[in-house]
């Protein structure tokens, strides 16, 4: 593993129009506001949060499929440097080979127009990464192979499958042109439990057989806390806390983390009671409080964090914090 | 005697493919006061189940002849799936049994303020007026935890947000001061930090009001959280029943065990997650006998997919439906 | 495989199970729409009518105009061939002559009576009067776009009479007959609607496609022109237009100009209707994902967008079909579109609406009758289609 990113994320915001008007600028909601992160390669990174926190629109951003207002995004492999936000057409077009997206929804992302086979084999027409129909049918069996998808299947139309099946064939279709930075935008989260684990253990078996590297965007923490290395916290639109995962998991340092992680149901019927509530509503995104915008909700809040923008500050290896209180 | 009984409930739908069956020989009862998981995945038929209490479900459902759903109220006994007309089913929906749904912006009119909708409901129900029924929705409002209970009342369900939302149902399908309370999987569109409030709430509410809950969900923590009993679901059948504690610590049907070891849990984050293997069958495919055989790890040939297992008592209230049971004993 | 392999049964379900997976979007909007009864009834309806249509002068023995009149039995009464009456059984079916006669006895009317003694016989693939597919006379005003085109002349008709007239659904007052009419106004309404559709259809893709695709303010302006035009009141803008038309027109000429108008106040419907298809198919994940792939929009338009909406439009064509028929039928019916000698519907309905044949003369009706049976044909497998075209209504 190298020390330089593959993703480097400075300042990043993201801003979206509310509604139109024909004359003048309408009202914009900041969905990602001043993140900063990096991403090494070979890292199964995890991007969690609850809903209004940004997590899809940053991972969309990385893919510029989202706005970047201001803030730099940077990828860099061993062949080439890119400025993402600034990509022309040539360059834009080799990013979208090494840098894809894995859908959350099994049913929408497949064209119930096109077999299995022409679903996985578009990206490469598209890209036009293989010169002969018996080349492009090689890569498309060998993806399929690998994501246990037999030929019969490929002759199939995307009604005949399950929707376990139907995240495998997205898979197989995101990874065809063999990315190296794949996001996945809560990938599991439409799928039954039993077959969750199916696919958790097939994104890591994959990460090894073609070396990716994931940006993995859930709102269940255990099941980030099973399958990252790395776990970054969202909330509103920033980031409020980031270490490896059993550092944060063992030792979460800001509020907002640990009141996610006491809210999480245990499966153990006596451990009822003793969890640390959050008051209160998420606030809307349109309209965040000043300061700190975990204030409202936070049990350490005090008059300091309606004023002050919390630092994201380096408490320990690779664990980083905004918080106040971030010491005790 | 429970609260509700359901025996032997078997439902079928007629479609252009054939007969499907949704539900097949379910069993089980709730008391006044308790809290009964219905556990399961998609197509296991827990939704069907719960549809059924209220018949609610499609026209054309098929009930079988040996199907029962009986309700308990103060007078009288009521066989649920004897009543015929509106009128007469009046009393299961909304008065005695009430139902909240998983997602509650579907659940509004969007043309209707949410107070119009409470004092609907309570003008079905009661004989109160229509000042009485205010007055008391707004009390429901504030016993669920909305502040500004007198402005909510006058909104529209786009104006609150999900967990509020989730809890102006709550409050409205509490309004009639029901037995029974069916939740379909309540909280599973909710946020994580919302849905432990939400959860909180129905818990002091099941004591505060004393009716039955069945709670219906895919996910186990929730269940354990929240629930007394919880029956597992495969398929329309009920594989393994109990006391919560005994299931999900000693766990006796292998699907039961493959969900649980299939779930991420946040203290033993070095374990794999294992899988439970193969598809969920097509319900147009049960498969014969044991309509779990075809994942099973345990599957002993030619007697899983010959014969439909038995409840087996394990003693507690704790029952399983499994062949690997009968020839091991109980389980460790 | 053999027939008496014990495995068959396993392997048809296996093979429908197959065939069911791999089957595409095409064939399984087919079986849905073959499994609904009233749509494929309607569906053979049509198909039989076009055909009829297509077929009208080989059907018809007789011209539909003043030369084909049978001036001995103006205003008759529909006559069936026969194959059985009181003088035997005859294998070729037959019809009394008639005889016209008119006294003071009479009032002065004309009655036709009928000898039964004298038959006349039913024949089959006679020659007749001669007819062409192709008979173009393109005569605009000037002569730089003047050409005549006359092919695929024939003589052939299905049917005839050995010597008079056969008149299966009677004649009018002119003496022509009604069934050719009938057939030839069904070609007529087939051709007016065809082309005002495509006409709608062509503007309403090119407006309705740019407005859906790109949104923004293209979609504003766009839309504000379409609006524009859908307020044009129809009525009065065919009146003007129908003051205007020329008397030299020929009914070629007459019958170009209603069907581009039709076409040209008809496309504001189905240019709404295409853009919002657009708009939310759009939307749609697939279309996302094939874009990150770095797809153009000529590759999303074709392999994605296209193919999604071409069976809403084939409803919507379907559907709009019979209100271009229908419109020009009202045009029509009420002399403002293709009026008599034009054999349009609407034409001939125009003769019903007299008091004198409302009594005497009912057989007059016979073309409402097609006229509803065509547009509720067209209405039924629009609707058929409609319903068999949506993709997930089984599945999910």
């Amino acid at each position: 593993m190298t020390d330089t990113p593959l993703i480097q994320i400075e300042n990043l915001n993201v801003e979206f129009p509310l509604g139109h008007t024909l004359f003048g600028k309408p009202p914009m909601l900041r969905a990602v506001n001043d993140v900063s992160l990096n991403i090494m390669p070979g890292q199964f990174f995890g991007l969690v949060g609850e809903s209004g926190s940004g997590k899809t629109t940053l991972g969309r951003a990385i893919l510029r499929a989202a706005p970047i207002t201001s803030g730099k995004i940077t990828f860099e492999d061993a062949d080439v440097h890119y400025d993402v936000g600034s990509l022309l057409k040539k360059d834009l077009k080799n990013y979208r080979k090494l840098a894809q997206l894995i859908f959350q929804d099994p049913y929408a992302a497949l064209s119930p127009r096109m077999t299995v086979r022409d679903i996985i084999a578009e990206p490469l027409e598209v890209m036009g990464l293989t010169k002969t129909r018996e080349e492009t049918d090689e890569r498309v069996r060998d993806i399929a192979a690998k994501c246990r998808l037999n030929l019969e299947h490929l002759r199939r139309f995307p009604h005949a499958f399950s929707g376990g099946q139907r995240q495998r064939i997205s898979i197989a279709r995101t990874l065809v042109c063999n990315p190296d930075f794949v996001v996945a935008d809560e990938s599991v989260a439409a799928l039954d439990v039993s077959i969750q684990a199916d696919i958790l253990n097939l994104l890591k078996s994959l990460q090894k057989e073609l070396g990716l590297t994931y940006l993995f965007i859930s709102h269940d923490l255990s099941v980030v806390a099973h399958i990252c290395d790395h776990v970054a916290v969202m909330y509103l639109g920033s980031l409020v806390e980031s270490a490896p995962t059993r550092d944060l998991f063992n030792n979460p340092r800001h509020p907002y983390t640990r009141a996610l992680l006491s809210a999480i149901p245990s499966l153990d019927p006596d451990e009822r009671g003793n969890v640390q509530k959050l008051e209160g509503e998420i606030p809307s995104p349109t309209n965040p409080p000043s300061g700190c915008k975990f204030r409202t909700r936070c049990p350490l809040a005090e008059s300091r964090c309606s004023k002050e923008v919390p630092q994201w500050r380096e408490m320990s290896e690779g664990h980083y914090v905004a918080c106040h209180f971030s010491e005790k | 005697m429970s609260l509700l009984t359901v025996e032997n409930l078997n439902l079928q739908f007629d479609t252009d493919e054939g007969r499907i069956t949704a539900v097949d020989n379910v069993s089980f009862e709730i008391n006044a006061g308790e809290v009964l998981g219905l556990v399961g995945e998609s197509g296991s038929g827990k939704s069907v189940t719960a549809k059924s209490l209220m018949q609610l479900n499609p026209a054309n459902a098929v009930y079988s002849s040996e199907s029962s759903i009986k309700l308990k109220l103060e007078a009288e006994e009521v066989d649920v799936l004897s009543l015929k007309s509106s009128r007469e089913l009046v009393i299961v929906r909304g008065g005695a049994i009430s139902m909240i749904f998983q997602e509650p912006m579907a659940s509004f009119a969007p043309a209707i303020t949410i107070g119009s909708h409470m004092v609907e409901q309570l003008l079905i129900h009661t004989t109160m007026t229509k000042n009485t029924a205010a007055e008391l929705s707004v009390e429901m409002l504030e016993r669920v935890g909305i502040n500004e209970a007198g402005k909510r009342f006058h909104q529209y369900a786009f104006e609150l947000s999900g967990g509020m939302r989730q809890r102006a149902m709550i409050a409205m399908a509490l309004s009639t001061k029901p037995k029974l309370l069916i939740a379909d999987e309540p909280t599973t569109a909710l946020d994580v930090t919302i849905q432990a409030q939400v959860l909180d709430l129905m818990k002091d509410l099941v004591s505060e009001f004393g009716m039955g809950i069945l709670f219906i969900t895919h996910d186990l923590g929730v269940i354990a959280q929240v629930a007394d009993r919880v029956s597992v679901m495969y398929l329309g059948r009920i594989v393994e029943s109990g006391p919560v504690r005994d299931v999900l610590r000693s766990p006796a049907h292998p699907y039961t065990q493959g969900l649980l070891k299939a779930l991420p849990k946040l203290d033993a984050l070095d374990q794999p997650l294992t899988p439970v293997e193969g598809d969920i069958p097509s319900p147009l495919e049960r498969p014969p006998g044991c309509v779990f055989h075809t994942r099973c790890p345990e599957v002993i040939a030619d007697r899983c997919n010959a014969s439909v297992p038995t409840r087996t008592e394990l003693g507690h209230g704790h029952s399983s439906s499994c062949f690997v049971l009968d020839t091991a004993g109980k389980p460790a | 495989m053999g027939i008496f392999s014990k495995t068959k049964p396993v392997e048809n379900s296996q093979d429908l199970k197959e065939s069911y997976f791999t089957a595409s979007q095409g064939q399984l909007i087919r079986s849905r729409f073959k499994s609904n009864r009233t749509a494929m009834i309607a569906g053979w309806a049509l198909t039989v009518m076009i055909l009829i249509g297509l077929f009208a002068p080989f059907l018809s023995p007789y011209e539909p105009t003043m030369g084909g009149r049978d001036k001995s039995y103006e205003n008759g009464p529909p006559q069936f061939p026969k194959f059985w009456d009181e003088n035997g059984f005859s294998a070729r079916p037959f019809l009394y002559t008639t005889e016209r006669k008119r006294s003071i006895k009479t009032n002065f009317r004309w009655v036709l009576t009928e000898n039964r003694e004298k038959r006349r016989y039913l024949e089959l693939w006679v020659d007749d009067w001669e007819y062409s597919f192709i008979d173009l006379n393109i005569d605009l005003p000037g002569t730089t776009f003047d050409f005549e085109l006359k092919t695929l002349t024939f003589k052939k008709h299905l049917f005839g009479m050995d010597k008079g007239g056969i008149h299966l659904f009677g004649t009018e007052k002119s003496g022509k007959d009604i069934f050719s009419r009938t057939l030839h106004a069904i070609y007529t309404s087939l051709a007016v609607g065809t082309l005002g559709v495509l006409l709608s259809f062509v503007l309403a893709l090119v407006i309705g496609g740019v407005a859906g695709y790109y949104g923004g303010w293209i979609d504003s302006i766009l839309q504000m022109i379409t609006d524009a035009i859908r307020t044009v009141p129809p009525i009065p803008l065919f009146m003007a237009l129908a003051a205007f038309m020329p008397d030299e027109w020929s009914a070629e000429t007459r019958f170009f100009f209603i069907a581009t108008i039709l076409g040209l106040i008809g496309w504001p419907t189905l240019a709404r209707r295409i853009r919002t298809h657009l708009l939310s198919e759009r939307s749609q994940e697939y279309v996302l994902a094939a874009e990150l792939s770095g797809a153009s929009a000529s590759h999303v338009i074709r392999k994605h967008l296209l193919p999604s909406f071409t069976s809403y439009i084939i409803v919507d064509l379907m559907i709009t079909f019979p209100y271009v028929v229908r419109s020009e039928t009202a045009l029509s019916f009420i002399g403002l579109g293709l009026t008599d000698p034009v054999n349009s519907l609407g034409s001939l309905m125009q003769n019903v609406s007299k008091a004198d044949v409302l009594l005497n003369y009912q057989w007059y009706f016979i073309p409402v009758i097609f006229f509803i049976a065509f547009v509720l044909a067209f209405v039924f497998v629009g609707d058929g289609l409609r319903d068999a075209s949506d993709p997930y209504s089984h599945t999910k």
